[in-house]
């Protein structure tokens, strides 16, 4: 779960890491005028999920309150697009209004879970403000990485290092051992797979600030944490909400041909041979090892509720599950769901033979294939 | 000879009286006559389809000398129970349990690496993975056994139904299997694709290696060093995920594409370069297999 900027400093202000004072937050629909700003500068920043925002126009600074209403309303409701979304457009629903911070030295601070390691690790750099994987690429002898003991901590000997490392003044310099202690705490409690702060600014005036915070979170772990939980997803659309309320795994992509498949791995190549067949697929969706009627007919429903679609091809691999069941499903689950578009079906596995017969006897117009290949290409002659 | 598991293998399962446990337990013992207890806190003294139940998997081992363990337990206490089983000196740890979160994992892998040092054989497969099958000697796992198919290539792949899909092509042209390991789907897990292919590497039974990847990790290029410095038996591979957009978690929690890294793009290009021969098409899977095994032979 990816939370927003506000939401991430919600939590370091629990943690005692320094963020700047926040003036308000105004939604869509709100009267901006209600947060009633004081005279002076304030800094108006867009709460979606992409980095690089601030090129994007999601990052503006007022010097007056009247200027600050004005920036607040033109910012709701608009359009970001960065290097970060991929090409599809944010609409900015929420802006966090912050006293602006004179900054006179930026760093990058993150903890990241390492695969590799399997261990959280502290990534660091005295330059920061740009992108890490900028930094990454240009100058990787600035990036400073550190482990952190999933049972200890941070030790004070490893936060010293880090802080020498980074030139931080020495009169931040236990502020600063204590704010990357405190992050890893944080990391763990929340159990996250990403924590970054970037940039963390040291102010003109010689204060340490957060000046912006990403907070990635593990689904998995989502069961021991209620406040989490309470919280809206703003990364998946509605469809792939309403998915997931109902066990199954949707992903909403660009295409035209609606995907079911039985697994995640299988369904993923299953997109990457639409490809090749040259062919776009609309979605990711497994429909999970049982794949019964009741499933199968919610996976219809849901790959139909794109308007995208022009054809469905379901794909599934029937192991402990038998054909001649998941075929009953699809006969039942077609009757259910008004299917007006050419449906494909290539079945593979337990009692395949029997599957396949009951979709031939089932008078219901389905293109049966015998391999993925053939119902890839099938698909996409379809349309 | 086959890789981790064998006829002789002597399984519990835990989370045995539980509905996965109980469903894919039988399944296993109508394969093959491998399970030899099962483990549910509280029921011990019972029996479960036939079997006898422990309250503790060190009471099980020293009752039935089992060597290899199947773990079904839900996700809050699945980590608790690979390590229980580590503990009572389980060698062969395989963890079928999906959603295990990520912090758990690195405590549990911190603990093995731990037990490990200290000279104890441990070898975890898992979580969130389909399992590990020797054909016609054990199943553990939730895999289908009647795919397989005894015989000389080894398999390794990230993925469930993806694995049963190239089996299956396998097994349909007449090409059998030694042994094929599920390692899962989770950014953080027991064996990795290096670990098995030096099983592999090892095996006399096995001549050639399937190893299905998908997007996410490094696994693959991990994998494609090691085969480049010691493999000489033939390595195929299939990538999953070509067009799966970044960013985006693709059902696999490991499964996903953050910057540059994970790209399938990057993992093909380490392991052409490392003599291992691309499938870009899943359904030549067997074909491609089958045409250069031959070349091969001769």
């Amino acid at each position: 779960m990816k939370l927003l900027e506000y939401e991430g400093k919600e939590i370091f202000e629990k943690y005692n890491i320094p963020i700047s004072a926040r003036l308000g937050i105004i939604k869509m629909g709100e009267d901006a005028k209600s947060i009633g700003l004081k005279n002076g500068q304030c800094i108006i920043k867009a709460q979606v999920l992409a980095g690089g925002r601030g090129k994007a126009g999601g990052v503006k600074l007022a010097k007056t309150k009247e200027e600050a209403y004005e920036i607040i309303e033109n910012m709701l409701g608009m359009k970001i697009a960065t290097h970060q979304t991929h090409g599809k457009t944010l609409i900015v629903k929420e802006v966090l209004i912050e006293e602006a911070a004179n900054i006179n030295r930026e760093i990058y601070i993150s903890i990241v879970m390492d695969r590799k390691e399997a261990t959280p690790m502290i990534v660091a750099s005295a330059e920061g403000g740009t992108s890490i994987e900028e930094l990454a690429k240009t100058k990787p002898e600035l990036i400073i990485k550190t482990p952190v003991d999933i049972n200890t901590g941070v030790q004070d000997f490893q936060a010293r290092e880090l802080a020498f490392a980074l030139n931080i003044p020495a009169k931040n310099f236990r502020e600063f051992t204590a704010l990357i202690k405190n992050l890893a705490e944080l990391f763990k409690d929340y159990d996250a797979s990403l924590v970054e702060i970037n940039p963390l600014i040291i102010t003109a005036e010689g204060k340490l600030i957060a000046l912006d915070s990403k907070i990635v979170t593990d689904n998995n772990a989502l069961f021991r944490h209620k406040d989490l939980q309470a919280k809206e997803d703003h990364e998946a659309s509605e469809i792939e909400k309403e998915a997931k309320e109902i066990g199954i795994n949707y992903i909403g992509l660009d295409g035209n041909i609606g995907c079911m498949v039985n697994g995640a791995g299988l369904a993923m190549a299953t997109l990457d041979t639409v490809k090749l067949a040259g062919g776009n697929a609309a979605n990711f969706l497994d429909v999970g090892g049982g794949a019964n009627v009741e499933q199968i007919t919610k996976a219809f429903q849901i790959i139909l509720k794109d308007k995208k679609v022009k054809a469905v091809l379901v794909n599934i691999f029937g192991g402990i599950m038998k054909c001649d069941d998941i075929a009953s499903g699809i006969v039942q689950a077609t009757k259910k769901v008004d299917l007006n578009v050419p449906l494909i079906v290539r079945l593979e596995g337990t009692r395949v033979k029997e599957g396949k017969q009951i979709l031939l006897d089932s008078g219901i117009k389905i293109t049966q294939a015998d391999s993925l290949w053939e119902a890839a290409r099938k698909a996409v002659k379809s349309i | 000879m086959s890789i981790l598991l064998n006829k002789d293998s002597r399984m519990i399962v835990q989370g045995f009286t539980g509905a996965q446990g109980t469903f894919h337990a039988k399944l296993c013992m109508e394969y093959h006559k491998n399970i030899v207890a099962g483990v549910t806190p509280g029921k011990g003294g019972s029996k479960h389809l036939n079997i006898p139940v422990f309250n503790t998997v060190k009471e099980a081992v020293k009752k039935t000398n089992a060597d290899s363990s199947l773990i079904f337990v839900p996700p809050p206490y699945a980590a608790d129970s690979i390590l229980e089983a580590a503990h009572a000196g389980i060698e062969v740890i395989i963890c079928i349990t999906e959603g295990i979160p990520v912090i758990d994992m690195v405590k549990v892998k911190k603990q093995l690496n731990i037990m490990k040092n200290a000279g104890k054989k441990i070898n975890l497969i898992g979580p969130n993975c389909p399992g590990v099958i020797t054909p016609e000697e054990c199943k553990a796992g939730i895999m289908p056994g009647y795919i397989h198919k005894k015989g000389p290539i080894g398999i390794i792949s990230r993925s469930g139904t993806l694995t049963y899909e190239a089996v299956w092509q396998l097994t349909q042209a007449n090409i059998g299997q030694s042994t094929v390991i599920g390692i899962g789907g989770d950014p953080i897990q027991g064996m990795n694709f290096v670990d098995a292919l030096k099983m592999f590497h090892e095996d006399n039974e096995t001549k050639a290696v399937v190893m299905i990847g998908e997007i996410g990790g490094s696994a693959e290029e991990d994998a494609a060093a090691f085969i480049k410095e010691k493999m000489d038996k033939p390595v195929f591979s299939f990538i999953a995920g070509k067009t799966a957009p970044p960013g985006r978690t693709m059902g696999h929690a490991g499964a996903i594409v953050e910057g540059n890294s994970g790209t399938h793009a990057l993992k093909i290009e380490a392991l052409k370069n490392a003599g291992v021969t691309i499938v870009e098409n899943l359904s030549e899977m067997g074909k491609v297999v089958k045409t250069n095994l031959k070349i091969t032979a001769n």
